[in-house]
Parts: structure tokens; sequence; C-alpha cells
């Protein structure tokens, strides 16, 4: 088991064994994504009942959570991807970091924008500067933070630096935003899929909910790895595996 | 249900079509920006491999 995951680990870790694994995984992600979208989407707006409070509106949900999850679940893998990459000196972890931080920050924004469009027909007002809202949109501050200072660096090293650091000390955000519903009195509405008792909805709701949050997850997989790809061939475009690479594509046409 | 009801979606079209839309549509960007980026590197990576090759001979 071990020596498996050790092989994984350097295969992954090495930019030259990444490129023909990700040629084959790459692909795979999105078809996942696609293939849990299209059922997820059917479900979620067609086939579910309306709220017996919100009516359709609650529809909103299957993008507004997905958004939201991914705002958070990434930020957890890029702050330990920030971490491996500051105490192995790892390229690719440092790679995993700079390319999920845009995705990251497209994310949060979505869910920013789609809980504000929740939120009018709902609570009756675009925003409040509620726990859950406030730290959501410092995510989002965060995220560009994050990006930006990567390019505000001339020495490379220094700001690869800097930019995991960062990474990884915001990542004490992610549990005050997952708790936030709780910890402070909200607008927001609580835990629904991840409380005590089991999900706070029927499977007609949760399932395409579910459905959504997996072709979410599936979908950054998919744009990380692609990401990826290009930021590997740039870092290492005057390497000999590169080149042989490209010769090939040459003869191909 | 019919289609025109389906898109009234209980007189919250606004909302819920902005936010589906809005979603696919930062799907589809993240998605094409990355594929340009790809096809940009690699349209490098070509141009200047041929570029030497015409040197080298």
């Amino acid at each position: 088991m071990f020596s498996i995951l050790n092989r994984f680990y350097h295969q992954l870790g090495s930019p030259k064994e990444f490129y023909p694994i990700s040629t084959v995984t790459t692909p795979i992600f999105g078809l996942l994504a696609l293939a849990l979208f299209i059922p997820g989407a059917y479900l979620g707006l067609v086939v579910a009942p309306a709220d017996y409070q919100q009516g359709d509106s609650y529809r909103i949900i299957f993008v507004h959570v997905p958004a939201a999850w991914l705002s958070l679940m990434i930020y957890v893998i890029m702050a330990v991807a920030a971490a491996i990459a500051l105490i192995w000196r790892m390229k690719m972890a440092f790679a995993v970091v700079i390319c999920s931080a845009p995705i990251g920050a497209v994310f949060t924004a979505l869910a920013l924008i789609t809980g504000s469009l929740w939120a009018k027909p709902t609570w009756g007002t675009w925003w409040v500067w509620d726990a859950r809202l406030t730290f959501e949109l410092i995510l989002l501050f965060l995220y560009v933070g994050i990006f930006s200072m990567y390019h505000a660096f001339d020495e490379r090293r220094i700001g690869e630096r800097a930019t995991a650091l960062l990474s990884i000390v915001g990542v004490v955000i992610v549990p005050i935003i997952h708790y936030s519903v709780e910890w402070w009195s909200s607008l927001h509405q609580g835990q629904t899929v991840f409380r005590d008792g089991g999900p706070a909805m029927p499977p007609s709701m949760l399932t395409p909910l579910l459905l959504m949050a997996g072709s979410a997850t599936f979908f950054y997989g998919y744009a990380l790895f692609l990401n990826l790809r290009a930021h590997v061939l740039e870092e290492n475009k005057g390497k000999q595996w590169v080149q042989g690479m490209a010769k090939k594509w040459i003869k191909r046409g | 249900m019919s289609l025109g009801e389906f898109l009234y979606m209980g007189g919250h079209a606004p909302y819920v079509w902005t936010s589906w839309g809005l979603s696919m549509l930062a799907i589809l960007s993240i998605f094409i920006l990355a594929k340009r980026r790809n096809a940009r590197i690699r349209r490098r990576l070509i141009t200047q491999l041929q570029r030497k090759d015409k040197f080298d001979v």
C-alpha cells in the first residue's frame, strides 16, 4: 500500500510523469462532470418539486451550494498543496496552488452572486453584513490576493514562498465560514446537508443537489488538470522531454 | 407542465435564470480559457522548434 502511494506521489510530483498521466485522466474528469451535470440539472430544474415556502426560487440552491462548496474545498486543497510545496520544495504542489487560485476565485464570486440573487426574493435584500456572507467575501479577497502576490514579486522563488505561506495562513477562514451559521445568529439558513439527524431535504431535492455538487467537484479536477498541463509546458519548455513531445506534434501535423 | 410555466419559474424567473446562466458562463469561461492556454503554449513550442531546425540545417 505504502509503496503504491509512494510511487503515485513521485509520479505526480514530476512534471515529466504528470504530463502523460494527465493526458488520460483530464478528459475522464471532464466526462464525469458532464455525466453528473445532465441528470443533476434535469432533476433540479424540472423534476424536483417547488419548495412550499420559497416556491421555485430555491432552485438557485443547485448552483449556489456547489459553488460555495467548491470555494471552500479548493481552498483546503490549495492550502495542503502549499504546505507540501513549502516543506518538500515540490514544484508540482506549488503549481496546484497557483492554478487553483483563479478557479477558486471564480467559484467564490459565483457563490456570492448566486447567493445575492437568492437573497433578494427570499430575504428581501441583496446583501446583509452577516458573518457567513462577510467571511465568504473575505475568502474572495484571499484568492485574489494569493494570485496577485505570486505575480507581484520579481524574484520568483520568494514569490512562490510568500504565496504558499499566505495560502496556509488563510485556511483558518474555512472552518469560520463553515461554522458561521452556528456561531453567529444569521439570516443565512443553517446546515442543510451535513447536520445532525441527516439532511433536512427530501430525496427529490437532495439527489440533484448531490449530483450538481459532484459534477462541480469533477469540473474543478478537470479545470485544474487542464491548467496544470499548460503550466507544466510553460515551466519546462526548454527541457528535452517537452522538445521531444513538440517534435511528435509537428510530425503529426 | 408547459414550457412557458417552466421558464416562468413561479415568478422567480429573473433570479433563477440569472443564477444558472452566470454559473454556466463561469464554467464555460474557465473551460475555454484553459483550452486556449494549452493551445497557445503548444503553438509556441512548435514554432520555436521549427525556427531552431531551420538554423541547424
